[in-house]
C-alpha cells in the first residue's frame, strides 16, 4: 500500500484521457460506481496518480480526499508506477512454509530495493503478495503473467536474467 | 459423438504449470493424426491434485497422467488416443498396480473424498452451461421456483444443517429465515456472494468459482427467492482473474438462457446478478466491511448489530454467504435435506472442502464429509510429510485460527471440536508443518499479515496487534523476557475482546494456540536464546564440520558476505563476525557439513 505522492512526473497521454473519462461517463451514475472506476483507471494508467484522482473528483462529483481514502486502503491500488517487470513474490502461509521468504530477501538484496519498490531504470518492481493459489507449486513467484514454481533462493539469478 | 474425451485441468494450479500449452500441442497433434472428429479436449476446473499439475484424465478409460510434459504429448495421442494403448509409464503412479491400472477413486488421495461442493469440478467444461445443465444444472432452481414457497426453501436448508462455509460456522437456514422475516415490508433486499477469500493458503472457493461458476449463480438464485430478492452481488478477488473470467460467462450465459433476469421459469420471478471485484484488503472478507466495499469506500466494518440481515447493504436487508455454502444449496434441494444431514458429525452436517498445502506430499484440494480426522487428512489423503520429516502441527482458519500439535491429531474436524482446541474450522486452509518450522516464527508471520490487513478503524486491532508484533520481534531476535510473554497473553484477551470485527477479535489466536502447545519453544527462544526448529536467525549460527568439509571452496564463493575462510582442500571456517545468516553455503555444500544450531 503506497501512501506517498509519486516523485516520478505524470505522463499520461490525451488517449488515455479520453479512455478514462469513457469509463467515468459510462459507470458514474451506478450504485457503488467508485470501484469499478478506479480499478479500471488503474488498468488505463498502470497506477492512480493525483493527476488522475483529481479528473475522477471532477467528473464523478466525489471529493478528492475521498477517492484518495479509498485508493490508499486497498493495497492492489498503486500511487507509484510499477516496473516493467512486477515481481511477485507469494508469502501466503503455503509458500512461507516453504521458505518464500528467503526468496523475497534474495530479491530485495538482488534488486537493491525494497519491497513496494521499484528500480530507478523502472524495469523490476517487487511485491509480495498473499497466496495466488498455486500451492502446489509452492514457494511460487510470479513476473508479469510468468509463474515460477518450486523455488529455491538460487533460482533467483536465472529468473532475473531472462529479463535483463 | 466423440469416441474419446481428454479432460485437462485449467485451474489456477494447473495453468500455472502450464496447461494452457499442454491443451494447444494437444489439439495440434490430434487435428495431426486426423482424430478431431473422434476425440474431444475438455478444459475443465480443478482435479484436486494441484501437486501433480498438469493434470489430464483421458475418458472412457479414465487414465490419469500426471506431471504432463509438452514433449509428452506426441506419445500419449499416437499410444493411447490412435492405438488404444494406455502409456502406463506417464500415469499417476498410484493408479499403476500389478493387476493393470487402478480407478482413480481407489487411489488414497481420492479413497476418502466424498465431493459435494466440488462435484462438477474436473468433470465439465465450466465455459459451457449446456454441460452445467447435463449433470443436473438449474434444476434445484426450477424446483424451487415452480414446486416450493420461500418458507419450504428455508425450512429444506434449516432442517439440511447446513452451516456457514466461510469460516463462521453460523446455520444458513437461519440467516435467510432472519433476512425473510427480519423487515417485513422492506422494498428491496440483496444477495451476496462472499468470494473474496482473503487466508492465504486457502483457494477452495477459487476452485469452485474456476470449476463450477454456474452452481454459484443457481444457488444465488434460490436464495434470492427464499428471502425475496431480486439483485445478487458476487464479491470476488481481482487476485482470480481466471475465476472472474469465468462468472462473466457464467453470467452471461445464464441470462441469454433466461436462467437470471425476468420471470425466470416463467415464475413472475426475477433475479440478476452483477460482478464486484475487491482490491486487495483481507478486511473485505468480513462482511460489514465487504458491503461497505461493494458500496464503493473503504473496506472498513460497522458494528453489529443491526445485522446485515436487517440493514446490509446500502441499508436495506441483506444476506452474504460464501461460495462453499452456495455450491451445497442445489444439491440440498434436489437430494433432500435428510440426504445432507446424513453425512458429517452431530452439529456439524456435510462435507468440507480443505486446501492442503505447506509441508505434505500432495498438495490439492479435498473434500471429506466432517468428522474425518486430521489424521486421516494428513496423512492418508495428503501423502504425509516429505523427506520423512515429522509431524509438529496444521494451522487451519488462517490468520484467525490456530495450530492443531501432534497430540490431536486424531481430532474429528468440525466447527465445535476446532473451537475446542483452540483453533476454528475457518474457510478451510489447512496448512502443514514439520519439524523445521519454528511455531514462534509462525505467530510472528500471521501477526504480521493482521497488522498490515487491519484497517485501523478501532484501536484494540488497529494498535494491539502490532503492540503485538513488536513482542514477538523481541522474541525471535533473543530480547525476550517471561515477563513479555506474561504481557503477550494479557494483550492477546484484551484485543479479542475488544476489537470491533471478526478480523481483530481472532487476531491474536495464532499466537495463543502456538502459546498453549508449544510454550515450551517461546522459552527456548526467551531463556535459552536459542530456536529449536534453526529459523529465526538472530538465535542461530552456522558450523561448518571440519571433517566432512573436502575444501571444495564451493560455499566460499556463493556466499555474499565473504564470510567463508579457507584454502583449497582444506576444512573451511565461518566468520560469525561476517556470516549473515542467509543460508547460500548449506544449498550450496554437497557433503552436508555445514549446518545451523
Amino acid at each position: 500500500m503506497g501512501s506517498t505522492i509519486s516523485a516520478i512526473p505524470f505522463a499520461g497521454t490525451a488517449e488515455q484521457e479520453k479512455k478514462l473519462r469513457d469509463v467515468i461517463a459510462k459507470h458514474k451514475d451506478e450504485k457503488g460506481c467508485l470501484m469499478p472506476i478506479l480499478q479500471q483507471a488503474q488498468e488505463i494508467y498502470g497506477y492512480l496518480p493525483i493527476e488522475v484522482q483529481k479528473i475522477i473528483a471532477a467528473e464523478t462529483g466525489y471529493p478528492l480526499e475521498k477517492i484518495y481514502g479509498v485508493v490508499t486502503f486497498y493495497a492492489q491500488f498503486s500511487l507509484n508506477p510499477k516496473g516493467k517487470y512486477k515481481i511477485s513474490v507469494c508469502l501466503g502461509t503455503a509458500c512461507y512454509v516453504k521458505g518464500s521468504g528467503d526468496i523475497y530477501n534474495r530479491l530485495i538484496e538482488k534488486l537493491g530495493i525494497e519491497g513496494g519498490g521499484c528500480t530507478p531504470d523502472g524495469k523490476f518492481s517487487l511485491e509480495a503478495c498473499r497466496c495466488i493459489g498455486a500451492c502446489g507449486l509452492a514457494p511460487v513467484l510470479t513476473v508479469n503473467e510468468d509463474v515460477y514454481g518450486r523455488l529455491v533462493p538460487d533460482d533467483v539469478d536465472d529468473i532475473l536474467a531472462k529479463y535483463n | 459423438m466423440f469416441r474419446s474425451h481428454v479432460l485437462v485441468c485449467g485451474g489456477t494450479g494447473c495453468t500455472s504449470s502450464g496447461s494452457a500449452k499442454i491443451i494447444e500441442k494437444l489439439q495440434s497433434e490430434i487435428d495431426s493424426n486426423g482424430l478431431h472428429d473422434e476425440v474431444q479436449v475438455v478444459k475443465t476446473g480443478c482435479f484436486g491434485l494441484c501437486a501433480l499439475g498438469p493434470i489430464m484424465i483421458i475418458y472412457p478409460e479414465g487414465s490419469f497422467y500426471s506431471m504432463v510434459k509438452e514433449e509428452d504429448i506426441p506419445e500419449i495421442v499416437s499410444e493411447h488416443l490412435l492405438k488404444g494403448r494406455i502409456v502406463t509409464r506417464l500415469l499417476y503412479q498410484e493408479t499403476v498396480s500389478e493387476n493393470g491400472v487402478k480407478s482413480l477413486n481407489e487411489t488414497n488421495f481420492y479413497k476418502k473424498q466424498h465431493r459435494v461442493a466440488l462435484r462438477n469440478c474436473g468433470v465439465i467444461n465450466p465455459e459451457n452451461i449446456d454441460e452445467y445443465i447435463g449433470t443436473d444444472g438449474y434444476q434445484a432452481l426450477g424446483k424451487v421456483l415452480t414446486e416450493m414457497t420461500p418458507d419450504q426453501v428455508i425450512q429444506t436448508i434449516l432442517d439440511s444443517g447446513l452451516r456457514g462455509r466461510g469460516g463462521g460456522g453460523f446455520p444458513t437456514g437461519m440467516k435467510w429465515k432472519l433476512a425473510r422475516t427480519i423487515v417485513p415490508d422492506a422494498d428491496q433486499k440483496y444477495v451476496c456472494c462472499n468470494a473474496d477469500e482473503g487466508d492465504p493458503g486457502a483457494f477452495m472457493d477459487r476452485s469452485v468459482l474456476e470449476g463450477d461458476p454456474h452452481v454459484v449463480l443457481e444457488a444465488m438464485a434460490i436464495a434470492g427467492y427464499a428471502i425475496g430478492a431480486n439483485q445478487g452481488y458476487i464479491y470476488v478477488r481481482a487476485e482470480y482473474p481466471i475465476a472472474v473470467k469465468r462468472l462473466e460467462i457464467a453470467i452471461n450465459q445464464a441470462r441469454e438462457y433466461g436462467l437470471l433476469g425476468k420471470n425466470i421459469f416463467d415464475s413472475g420471478f426475477d433475479f440478476d446478478i452483477d460482478l464486484r471485484l475487491g482490491a486487495g484488503a483481507f478486511v473485505c472478507g468480513e462482511e460489514t466491511a465487504l458491503m461497505t466495499s461493494i458500496e464503493g469506500n473503504r473496506g472498513e466494518p460497522r458494528p453489529r448489530p443491526p445485522f446485515p440481515a436487517e440493514k446490509g447493504l446500502y441499508g436495506k436487508p441483506t444476506i452474504l454467504n460464501n461460495v462453499e455454502t452456495y455450491a451445497n444449496i442445489p444439491r440440498i434441494i434436489l437430494q433432500g435435506a435428510d440426504w445432507f444431514a446424513s453425512m458429517g458429525t452431530e452439529k456439524s452436517k456435510g462435507t468440507k472442502v480443505f486446501a492442503l498445502g505447506g509441508k505434505i506430499n500432495n498438495t490439492g484440494l479435498v473434500e471429506v464429509p466432517m468428522g474425518t480426522t486430521l489424521r486421516e487428512v494428513v496423512e492418508e489423503i495428503g501423502g504425509g510429510i516429505p523427506g520423512g520429516k515429522k509431524f509438529k502441527a496444521a494451522q487451519t482458519g488462517g490468520p484467525s485460527g490456530g495450530c492443531i500439535p501432534a497430540e490431536h491429531f486424531d481430532v474429528e474436524i468440525d466447527y465445535d471440536n476446532l473451537i475446542a482446541i483452540g483453533s476454528m474450522m475457518g474457510s478451510g486452509g489447512l496448512i502443514v508443518m514439520d519439524e523445521d518450522n519454528c511455531m514462534v516464527d509462525i505467530a510472528k508471520f500471521f501477526l504480521e499479515f493482521t497488522v498490515d490487513e487491519s484497517c485501523g478503524k478501532c484501536t484494540p486491532c488497529r494498535v494491539g496487534t502490532k503492540r503485538l508484533l513488536e513482542i514477538l520481534d523481541k522474541i525471535t531476535k533473543g530480547q525476550g523476557t517471561m515477563e513479555d510473554i506474561d504481557k503477550m497473553e494479557e494483550l492477546c484477551y484484551y484485543i479479542k475482546a475488544n476489537s470491533l470485527c471478526g478480523l481483530g477479535q481472532t487476531a491474536p489466536n495464532p499466537v495463543l494456540s502456538t502459546l498453549k502447545f508449544f510454550r515450551d519453544e517461546y522459552i527456548a527462544h526467551v531463556v535459552d536464546k536459542k530456536c529449536p526448529a534453526g529459523v529465526c536467525k538472530d538465535l542461530l549460527s552456522f558450523e561448518i564440520d571440519a571433517e566432512k568439509c573436502k575444501g571444495c571452496t564451493a560455499c566460499a564463493r556463493v556466499c555474499p558476505g565473504n564470510a567463508i575462510e579457507g584454502t583449497v582442500k582444506n576444512p573451511h571456517v565461518i566468520n560469525k563476525d561476517k556470516c549473515l545468516k542467509c543460508g547460500a553455503c548449506i544449498e550450496k555444500c554437497k557433503f552436508g557439513a555445514i549446518y545451523k544450531k
